[in-house]
């Protein structure tokens, strides 16, 4: 059987083109091709996992913020509260320092008042003490005139007063 | 179609051509023809005359030297050159008086159809990965594959990953550039080797043969301690069966290798017997009479179109276990070894 004997020169051949073929593919296809391959699987895998942490910071920055921002509301709504507090609190205080101005005001023209009156009572005190004493000595004066004319006397000057 | 129809014509052709001589169409004899290695060329015939391209003959005798001459100085072996002769496509020595010199030996180094097809792949093959590689070079890691990369890419991977790494474990990236070249110089082989009219350049057993050297030689290179311990003194048998099983095992050293050649060689050369066989019919029944002929045509050509499909298919199926099995047989060579590893781990 030709089909079954290996022909020697087809088989020398054979070796020459294989061993062409895989010194120069080795050298210029695998090499480049293979390298560049694993060259591009661990680009692919570290862009996936680069793109992974990314995620997770993203995540990450996401709460903070969601933090930051309750804190901020919390605080905002802290300094309303004190404000109003605050306000309410000087507006408290003004109404009882003007209380207690007014009061003041009050007790002071009083004061004014009740030492005036008492200055005006002494004055007029003084002045019906010496009217008492114009009418006495006018009496007496009269008294030592004539009886009927002091009584008379007497009688007008009282109704004067009366008449005063 | 067209590729069985053209297979068609080329084997009328010859048929003709046979019939001019004998006047009686052999298909075994013609499958034969077709599928075995020739000193020249041959595309079809028109009549008498035949179109051909003569090969170089390359002859070394250890008595006669070294002589190179063209194929077509035979005249399809009916004269003899320079001392030798054409005997069914297989060079001879002759005397002066053109008898069959058996005391001369000659050592055929040809560039017979099979090597100028193969050398023809070599080219190509060369060609388009270098090329391709050119492309990955000038483009670095960062640009997705395109063109042709990416009909090659996948099947590199491919070897990379279902056949390097599952039988070669962490050492596969020392073997990668001879699995990647068996696989392709098997494959774009198989596939010219598919175009009719070409030769059957994988279904040579010569090819297959030199193959399986080179595979057995990579194994025997990869093997360690373990593996031959594992031959010498097969562990956990008795010492009666050790002494069946040492030459059993020292065998299947050289039954993996020759079951690979056999297995590639038989594979295509069975694919082109069976095309030739369904358009051969055509023929037989074309000898009976004229309309059966042509009546048997349309269901040949029909079988013939299925059979290329599953042949296309086989191509790679064929490239792809010649490849896995040698990636299987060199991981069983250092396999200890990594069991060891395994266990130090």
């Amino acid at each position: 059987m030709q089909l079954l004997m290996p022909a020697l020169g087809f088989f020398f051949w054979t070796l020459v083109a294989f061993i062409i073929v895989f010194l120069i593919l080795k050298k210029f296809a695998w090499k480049p091709i293979l390298t560049t391959l694993s060259a591009r699987e661990k680009n692919i895998a570290d862009s996936i996992a680069t793109a992974e942490r990314v995620k997770n910071e993203m995540a990450q920055m996401k709460s903070e913020n969601e933090a930051l921002m309750a804190q901020a509301r919390e605080e905002r709504s802290a300094l309303l509260k004190e404000a109003r507090e605050a306000k309410d609190r000087i507006v408290h205080e003004a109404k009882e320092q003007a209380k207690a101005e007014a009061a003041k005001i009050v007790a002071d023209a009083q004061a004014v008042i009740n030492q005036q009156k008492m200055a005006t009572l002494v004055e007029l005190k003084n002045q019906v003490g010496v009217l008492v004493l114009d009418v006495a000595e006018k009496v007496l004066r009269k008294e030592l005139g004539n009886k009927p004319e002091q009584e008379q006397y007497i009688q007008q000057l009282a109704n004067d007063i009366k008449l005063n | 179609m067209a590729q069985p129809k053209e297979h068609e014509t080329h084997e009328q052709a010859n048929a003709d051509h046979k019939e001019g001589h004998s006047e009686k169409f052999n298909a075994g004899e013609s499958i034969l023809h077709h599928i075995a290695d020739s000193h020249e060329f041959h595309f079809f015939t028109l009549g008498e005359k035949h179109f051909t391209m003569p090969l170089p003959v390359i002859v070394y005798s250890p008595q006669r030297g070294l002589s190179m001459f063209s194929s077509s100085k035979f005249e399809e072996g009916e004269v003899a050159y320079e001392g030798y002769k054409l005997e069914h496509d297989k060079i001879v020595a002759v005397d002066a008086s053109g008898n069959v010199d058996e005391s001369v030996k000659a050592y055929d180094f040809s560039i017979t159809k099979n090597v100028f097809q193969m050398l023809l792949a070599v080219i190509l093959l060369i060609w388009i990965m270098t090329s391709i590689a050119k492309k990955y070079k000038a483009q670095g890691h960062n640009v997705a594959p395109s063109g042709f990369q990416n009909a090659v890419e996948p099947v590199i991977t491919f070897v990379r990953d279902d056949v390097a790494k599952p039988n070669l474990g962490h050492k596969y990236e020392k073997y990668m550039p001879y699995l990647l070249t068996v696989f392709f110089f098997i494959l774009i082989n198989n596939i010219i080797g598919l175009i009719p009219g070409s030769a059957n350049v994988t279904g040579n057993i010569a090819f297959t043969a030199l193959l399986a050297v080179i595979s057995f030689i990579v194994i025997m290179i990869s093997t360690n301690g373990h593996f031959w311990g594992h031959i010498f003194w097969p562990p956990g048998v008795p010492f009666l069966v050790k002494l069946i099983l040492i030459p059993v095992e020292l065998l299947s050293i050289f039954i993996k290798p020759a079951a690979l050649m056999i297995r590639l060689f038989a594979n295509m050369t069975a694919g082109h017997i069976v095309i030739l066989s369904f358009v051969s019919l055509i023929f037989i029944f074309g000898q009976m009479a004229t309309v059966a002929g042509w009546g048997f045509t349309p269901v040949s050509i029909a079988f013939s179109v299925f059979i290329y499909f599953i042949e296309i298919l086989v191509a790679f199926i064929q490239a792809f276990i010649f490849t896995n099995l040698t990636a299987v047989f060199i991981g069983q060579a250092f396999e200890g070894e990594h069991h060891d590893e395994a266990h130090a781990h």
